[in-house]
This record gives C-alpha cells, sequence and structure tokens, in this order.
C-alpha cells in the first residue's frame, strides 16, 4: 500500500497481516535489545500541525526500533497561515529524501492532500475529525491480544462522537475485523449517518453498553458546553460517564478502553482508570508495535 | 482577432444571417452602438452568423469582483475580462469588498473605473447596512443616485430581522431591490459543508438545509409584511426553491436566482477520489445533493427560478490550496457558466436553449425592473456570439480571471463558449 489514510481500499486479510506482525513487534520490544534492522536507511518525517506528544513520540519510537531515520517537523498552527501552503512544505520536506510521512493536521483531508503532493508513503496520525487509523488499530491490537479474535465481540464507544476521529476510525476498522460497534452519545454529539453495517447508535448509556465486551470512554472538550452542545458538566457526568456502575452492565470481564488523554473524573471515572479491568496503559504501549507494523508494511511489505 | 481600428473602437459591424435562439436567421448591423436597420457605409467587421448563435449579451445579477481591496484575488479588469470571455456584456456586483461599498464615492469610482476599461458594463450593487454589519442602514437614495442597482449585505446574513425590514421599506419606495443571503448564521455554524452523510463521514463541520430554508421562510415573511421586492441570491435545495415557489404563488413580489455550481455539483464529490476534502468545492451556500440539483433545474423550468446568477466569487490559488476549515468559499465560473449549462442541460434535452437564455439575459433585468434585452432596431448593441459546435475542455489555466485555481469542472469538455462578446457596439472580446 502507498498509503494508511483511512481503511479504505484495506481489506481485512492485510489488516489481519497488520495485526500479526503488530505481535511480532511486541515480542522484539519485550527482548533486552529492542531494536531491529528492518527499516534501516529509510527516512521518516513526522509532519504534525497540531500538537500531540504522545502520538508523536509513540511514531517516533517505532520508526526508531526499526532502525530509520527519523525527522520532525511540528508546527503549533498550520504552515499555510504564514503563507506556506502544506504543498509547499511537503515538497521542502520532500527534497530531504523522505521515504514516509506522517501526517497530524486539524483539518479532515490533510493526509490525503498530503498524500496526493509526495511519492513517498504517507501515514494519517490524525486528520481533524476524519480519522486516526493507527489509534483504531492499536485499539483492534488490544482486544485481539485479550480475546484472541475481533469475531463477534460487541464494542461501546462512549463520549463526543460527533469530534471524534478516533470513533470515526474505529467505527470503520472493528466492524471490518468481524466486531459489532455500538456509538452512544447525548444526541447532540451523535451523528445520525454514522449509522452502519456492523455499527449502532444509542443515547442510552446503558442500552450502549449492556452486553459489551469493552466500553471506550472518548475525551470530552471542555469547550463544549460553551458551544451548546451539551448543558452542563455535570449532566454529562451523571448521563454518560463510563464508570463502576456503568460497567455493571457489561460482560464479567469487559475491558476498559480510553484513547487518551484522560479527564478522570469527567468521561471515565478516575478509580476505574486504574481497575484491573482497565486496558488504557496497555493501548499507549501497544500503539508502537502497532505503529512499527504499519511502518513495516508500508516501507518494506511486498503488496 | 479581428484588426482594430487604431483607436480600438470598432463604428460598424455586421453579423451576417446571425442564427437566433428560436432557429430563425437575421442579419445584426450595428453602428454607434445600436442595432440599426442598415450601415451608414461599409462595415468595418462582418462577421459570418450562420455559424454561431447570436444573443443579446449575458447579464449577470450575481459576480464578486473584489474591488476595491481585495485585488489579489482580481481587478475590474480581469473580472470584466473573464465576464466578456464568458459572454456576460453587463455584471453586477457584489458590495463585500474592503472597504463595502458602502458610500456613492465608491459606487461612482466603480462604474467610472470600469467605462474606462470598455469591457463588460459594470452596474455595482450597493451595502444594504453600512459596513454590511447589518444594523445601521446606508445612505439608500445617494447610493442610488451614484448608480447602485440593488442593495445587498451578501456575505453578511442580515442577522437583525428588524433591519432588514426596515431596509426593504426604504429600498422600495425608492425603486430597489434588496437581494438577501439567505442562510440562518446560528444553524450554519462554522460548516463548511452541506449537512448530512458525507460531512459526518469526513468529520467535516456541516451546514443544514434547515439553514437556508429557515432564513428564507422568515425573509418571505418580511417581504409579505412590507410588500416589497426581495431577491433571494444563489439558492442551494429543494426547500428552499419550494419554499420561494409557494410565495410567488401568493402573489408576494419575490424573485430568486440559481448559481452554475448548485446545479451541476453535490456534495459527495468531497469524498470522491478527485475532490476529497477539496477546498475548491467550498462554496456558500455549499453543494446539496443530487435531488436538490434536480429540484433547481425544474425550478428553472417552471419559472420559479428568475435568473442564473453565476456567484463568480475569485480567490488567489494559495486561499483555495489552504485545508477545508481555512479556506474560503467560492468558485470563479463567470467564464464557463453559458458553456457548462449549455453542454450540461441544452444539449441533454432538460432545458430549451431560448430558456436558459432568458434567464441568462432578461430573468436579470427583470428582477432589476429593467426593460428586457432585444436585437431589434434601436437596441442597445450588447451582443454575444457563441459557438454551439466547437468543443472545448474547461481549462482554469487559461482563465482570464486571476482565480485560476483548479476548476471543479477542469477537464470537462464543453460546448458553447463565446467566440464573441459585443458591449455597446464595440467588440469586447473576440476569440475567433
Ligand atoms: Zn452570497
Amino acid at each position: 500500500m502507498k498509503h494508511l489514510l483511512d481503511f479504505q481500499g484495506w481489506s481485512k486479510g492485510s489488516l489481519e497481516n497488520v495485526l500479526e506482525t503488530a505481535k511480532v513487534m511486541s515480542d522484539v520490544l519485550d527482548r533486552p535489545v529492542k531494536k531491529v534492522p528492518a527499516l534501516q536507511g529509510f527516512t521518516i518525517c513526522n509532519v504534525f500541525f497540531e500538537n500531540s506528544t504522545r502520538t508523536r513520540l509513540s511514531f517516533e519510537l517505532a520508526a526508531r526500533r526499526m532502525s530509520a531515520d527519523v525527522l520532525t517537523f511540528t508546527s503549533a498552527t498550520s504552515s499555510t497561515t504564514k503563507g506556506e501552503s502544506l504543498q509547499d512544505t511537503i515538497s521542502t520536506l520532500e527534497q530531504m529524501r523522505v521515504d514516509c510521512f506522517i501526517v497530524r493536521h486539524g483539518a479532515s483531508g490533510a493526509a490525503h492532500s498530503v498524500n496526493k503532493f509526495t511519492k513517498a508513503k504517507v501515514v494519517n496520525a490524525g486528520d481533524g475529525r476524519r480519522a486516526h487509523p493507527t489509534q483504531a488499530l492499536l485499539d483492534a491490537f488490544t482486544l485481539q491480544q485479550r480475546f484472541g479474535s475481533l469475531e463477534g465481540l460487541e464494542i461501546a464507544i462512549v463520549g463526543d462522537v460527533r469530534h471524534s476521529r478516533v470513533a470515526r476510525s474505529n467505527a470503520e476498522l472493528l466492524p471490518k475485523l468481524g466486531a459489532k460497534v455500538r456509538l452512544c452519545a447525548p444526541a447532540t454529539l451523535l451523528p445520525r449517518e454514522l449509522e452502519a453495517d456492523g455499527v449502532t447508535l444509542t443515547t442510552n448509556l446503558k442500552e450502549a453498553v449492556s452486553g459489551a465486551h469493552a466500553v471506550m470512554a472518548l475525551r470530552l472538550q471542555l469547550e463544549r458546553m460553551n458551544t451548546g452542545y451539551l448543558p452542563s458538566l455535570e449532566e454529562y457526568r451523571a448521563t454518560y460517564q463510563v464508570n463502576s456502575k456503568t460497567m455493571k452492565h457489561a460482560r464479567e470481564n469487559a475491558l476498559i478502553m480510553h484513547p487518551g488523554p484522560m479527564n478522570r473524573d469527567l468521561e471515565i471515572e478516575g478509580d476505574l482508570a486504574d481497575h484491573n479491568k482497565s486496558v488504557i496503559l496497555e493501548q499507549v504501549r501497544n500503539g508502537v508495535p502497532v505503529r512499527m507494523a504499519v511502518l513495516y508494511h508500508l516501507l518494506v511489505g511486498k503488496s | 482577432m479581428v484588426a482594430l481600428p487604431k483607436n480600438g473602437v470598432i463604428m460598424k459591424i455586421e453579423i451576417k444571417n446571425a442564427k437566433l435562439s428560436d432557429g430563425s436567421s437575421q442579419d445584426v448591423l450595428i453602428e454607434n452602438g445600436l442595432i440599426v436597420a442598415a450601415l451608414s457605409g461599409a462595415a468595418d467587421v462582418s462577421i459570418d452568423g450562420s455559424r454561431y448563435l447570436v444573443t443579446p449579451a449575458l447579464i449577470d445579477p450575481h459576480a464578486h469582483l473584489r474591488v476595491p481591496g481585495q485585488e489579489e484575488k482580481e481587478t475590474l479588469e480581469t473580472g470584466l475580462m473573464a465576464a466578456v470571455a464568458g459572454g456576460y456584456g453587463s455584471v453586477v456586483s457584489m458590495p463585500n469588498t474592503s472597504p463595502a461599498v458602502d458610500e456613492p464615492e465608491l459606487v461612482q469610482k466603480l462604474i467610472r473605473d470600469a467605462e474606462a476599461l470598455g469591457l463588460a458594463r459594470l452596474f455595482p450593487s450597493a451595502a444594504l447596512t453600512r459596513g454590511r454589519e447589518g444594523k445601521l442602514l446606508s445612505d439608500a437614495a445617494a447610493l442610488k443616485a451614484a448608480g447602485a442597482v440593488m442593495l445587498t449585505d451578501d456575505g453578511g446574513t442580515n442577522e437583525d430581522a428588524g433591519v432588514l425590514r426596515r431596509g426593504l421599506e426604504y429600498a422600495h419606495a425608492l425603486g430597489l431591490v434588496v437581494s438577501v443571503h439567505a442562510e440562518d448564521a446560528s444553524l450554519r455554524g462554522d460548516g463548511v459543508i452541506n449537512e448530512g452523510h458525507t460531512s459526518e463521514h469526513l468529520g467535516l463541520p456541516g451546514n443544514p438545509v434547515a439553514a437556508e430554508a429557515a432564513r428564507i421562510a422568515r425573509d418571505l415573511e418580511i417581504c409579505a409584511l412590507t410588500g416589497s421586492r426581495l431577491h433571494v441570491q444563489h439558492l442551494s435545495s429543494a426547500r428552499g426553491l419550494a419554499l420561494v415557489r409557494e410565495a410567488k404563488t401568493r402573489g408576494l413580489p419575490v424573485t430568486c436566482e440559481v448559481a452554475p455550481h448548485h446545479l451541476t455539483l453535490t456534495d459527495t464529490l468531497f469524498a470522491s477520489e478527485r475532490f476529497y476534502c477539496d477546498p475548491v468545492l467550498k462554496v456558500a451556500p455549499p453543494l446539496r445533493s443530487q435531488s436538490d440539483c434536480l429540484a433547481l433545474l425544474e425550478g428553472l423550468r417552471d419559472g420559479t427560478v428568475d435568473c442564473i446568477g453565476t456567484d463568480h466569487a475569485p480567490h488567489t490559488t494559495a486561499e483555495k490550496q489552504r485545508d477545508m476549515l481555512e479556506a474560503p468559499f467560492g468558485i470563479a465560473n463567470i467564464e464557463i457558466t453559458f458553456p457548462l449549462l449549455y453542454t450540461r442541460f441544452v444539449e441533454t434535452g432538460k432545458l430549451e436553449l431560448s430558456k436558459l437564455l432568458e434567464l441568462m439575459t432578461s430573468g436579470a433585468t427583470n428582477m432589476l425592473g429593467w426593460t428586457a434585452p432585444t436585437l431589434e432596431i434601436g437596441s442597445v448593441a450588447d451582443i454575444a456570439i457563441f459557438d454551439l459546435n466547437t468543443t472545448k475542455t474547461v481549462d482554469s489555466k487559461t482563465f482570464k480571471t486571476k482565480a485560476r485555481f483548479d476548476s471543479p469542472w477542469q477537464g470537462e469538455a464543453l460546448r458553447g463558449w463565446a467566440v464573441c462578446t459585443i458591449v455597446r457596439g464595440k467588440i469586447a472580446f473576440d476569440s475567433r
């Protein structure tokens, strides 16, 4: 593949291959020497127009663990406001013989644009509210590690679905791998149009969580109150917080997930995040092998 | 190009066997800016009209020429050059410039500067409110005296209904039409494309049809209340159109216009490979669905739509290369509006040629309360000549407008290109 922008064009088989490779990488990372020469000689460039230290570090580490050279270009605002277009930025960086761009941007479609501007491979590290495919892959990997397969799993994703690229990418990926997704949010944050094969919507938290194998809480941006999406934090907490009471409706061994960063005691009960059913830190850890697997497949993969 | 006499003026033009939109043929003779029965001597230029469609020049009731203050996007020269290249002899310019056209001196200067160019005629519209802020009425009588032909805060949305009411009353007494960009700003929110399946999947802020429909409904009530002439600009949705249709059956003095992009493009293109989240399609109001396109076409046929306005909205390439959230709204289309609509609708039998021409000529003059243009003896010689047979593909790189960013119709094979445009009896554009 030339790119991982979203999951369009990725077959179930190729996605399972990536997850298998991630397993191999994960084992490598458990060894005392956590480095392989797989991407020696390759140059990977992080292009981040939006602050996300966590995602950037995860990609950087993934690249370095495979012996690639890593460049990082960050800009708090999109460079276009300074008069340089995204195309100019990419063309300039491409002159440094970049083999793969990892792009983070505040606007939907930016990674697709980069892909048009360059012959290099492109990985979408989050574009607007559109997609965050490596996050969804690491979520799938985490679920697979725990349950063996995603086939037949029921996953509840709870929170600000409307503004979430994580929700969109998971709603795209998990059904491809055989899971059922239930998106749950207050009606103002739950676009009806996201209903699809394997994806149902509900405004009822209990309904969403009932029988779920995993419950994922999404980060709530505090600005949603001021822009009229929600009446108050108190009401949100009372109605949609994922907490121990919520989890009683889920399956007994149901996992607790969060893409981070968390607002403890807002979208998720603080203690629950540290509960033994919580795999939130595991998600962070799995980010590295999954991103290694993605880079490996794009840069040296067969197809 | 024909060889122009030294002073750039052609006094006597003959168009032999001009083919008219009704299929008939006649000679059209032009002298001293008028259509005449006979020339006083030999013609300076003779055009074989049998190969072309000859019609009164097109009139655009809605174009953004960006002057004063935004000359990096368009100048009077490039904008009016683009207009004549599209077969337009007259253009109504929008006042959302920098500063806004809200003072008589600005109107006068626009007219003066445009006259000096000898391209299309410029009829400025002026701001309904000072600075287009929607609060205090501008000096409408003085603006009219200076030459303004319409009042509008286009781009702005007249959030204060009370101000719009008074503006309509005041303008109506002066015989001026008020035109509105009908979108409820709070329902539109930060929307950058139509709200629907595509916006939600792409995660782009949506702007619902309800924003347009609700605002049209409100403004029609004000129209009924005041009995004043109201013109709805660039109507984009089936629902908005239905409201205007219903108001017309009630006899309200309302007119409306439709832009070529709302007739030919849909929001689903944003999810296509070619236009994935591409701001070249970003326009306000937004592109809607296929059923909206079909409804608007039906509106052209049944007379609900009075005229085609291009809403030609030039921007720099750099601006249109920003991301979907930052790029400005607007499409540059004045040069291709006739060939686009001719090829898409007339050639396919969806619309009569005479109807299309009516929508692009007398539709605008009726809306403005003027007499309709004709090719009769004694009429002013504003004439467009179109080649209905030669196919040319759209290439924004060759546009006369400054806005040469990728056209949404780039590469589309069209017929009906203007080959010659005559304004005031002078050849303003000639590509024969
Ligand atoms: Zn407008």
